[in-house]
């Protein structure tokens, strides 16, 4: 019972990565991909925090009389990559809205027909 | 105990909300899920003790992000996910099963969950729990290792931000100007 407590966050997060990771390779739909790619991400960020809590911890916020944090070196790399997988995502977003324009579809396989057809 | 109850129950949230992300096909409704998974996933760093993790993921997660993909639908105009009939979806669900059995293969030797003793928390971190407030005097830890000791790595983040902007401006910004010039010509034309 300790064992599966203790590994359960692990495991939920690989099942969110596995989502993730389906509809992306699944799924036709390009901002369905890219929500795809968003839910794989959050499920990183989440082993990272996860790997990262003490229990009986506090925030990382120096504190009188607190002897015990959670380490706060993920937090840090979490933060960056949080904002930086913002960017990523919007960028993303403006190619389906370029695609869209070039071809009138954001589904994959009419667009793979345009591109034969051409 | 209660700690663990919540750690559980949003997690299951968080799964539940992740399957039917997947399982659905208005993209409205995805992207409002997307929100609240998002949102769930900024209560689960609550109880994680990340709170600048939290707050971030709570403003730009589910906010922008949001926005940004609410946008991206006002803009294709395309309002449901289409399934090709003849599509068969075992090869993409034996791969993400493999890949996911050998992951919690993988899990079987980390730590426990929480564990004082795990080798993350006894090598770099113990420093600057320790020395943070004496080499920056910011109580906060996050912000003294994000803005002080590692300064310059935040500076090439914002560089990434101000690029993906710029990518961002040069796709969307040429395609304003170009239909306004065919608008022109248009009208051009007519008269």
């Amino acid at each position: 019972m300790d064992f599966i407590i203790g590994h359960y966050n692990y495991w939920i997060v690989i099942v969110l990565m596995m989502v993730g990771f389906y509809t992306v390779i699944n799924r036709g739909n390009l901002v369905k991909k890219i929500i795809g790619l968003n839910i794989f991400q959050v499920s990183v960020f989440l082993l990272y925090i996860s790997i990262g809590t003490v229990s009986g911890g506090a925030a990382p916020i120096a504190t009188e009389g607190v002897e015990l944090y959670s380490n706060p070196l993920p937090h840090v790399l979490i933060l960056t990559a949080i904002v930086v997988g913002v960017a990523t995502t919007a960028l993303g977003l403006a190619l389906v809205v370029r695609i869209k324009e070039a071809y009138g579809t954001i589904e994959e396989d009419e667009i793979h027909k345009c591109d034969h057809t051409l | 105990m209660i700690d663990v109850v919540i750690n559980v129950t949003l997690l299951a949230f968080l799964a539940i909300t992740a399957v039917a992300i997947v399982r659905m096909t208005n993209l409205f409704a995805i992207i409002m899920l997307y929100g609240i998974f998002s949102f769930l996933s900024a209560a689960m760093f609550v109880v994680m003790d990340a709170a600048d993790v939290a707050f971030t993921e709570a403003a730009v997660g589910a906010g922008i992000s949001t926005v940004l993909m609410l946008a991206t639908m006002a803009l294709t105009k395309d309002h449901e996910e289409k399934r090709p009939a003849g599509h068969r979806p075992w090869l993409p669900l034996a791969v993400v099963i493999v890949t996911g059995a050998a992951l919690v293969y993988g899990t079987m030797d980390i730590p426990a969950f929480g564990d004082v003793d795990a080798p993350a928390q006894s090598h770099v971190a113990p420093y600057y729990i320790e020395k943070s407030i004496v080499d920056t005097g910011v109580p906060n830890m996050v912000t003294a290792v994000l803005a002080s000791y590692r300064g310059f790595d935040t500076l090439g983040e914002v560089v990434v931000i101000f690029t993906a902007g710029i990518a961002v401006l040069l796709l969307l910004g040429g395609r304003r100007r170009k239909t306004a010039a065919e608008n022109r010509g248009g009208e051009g034309n007519d008269t």
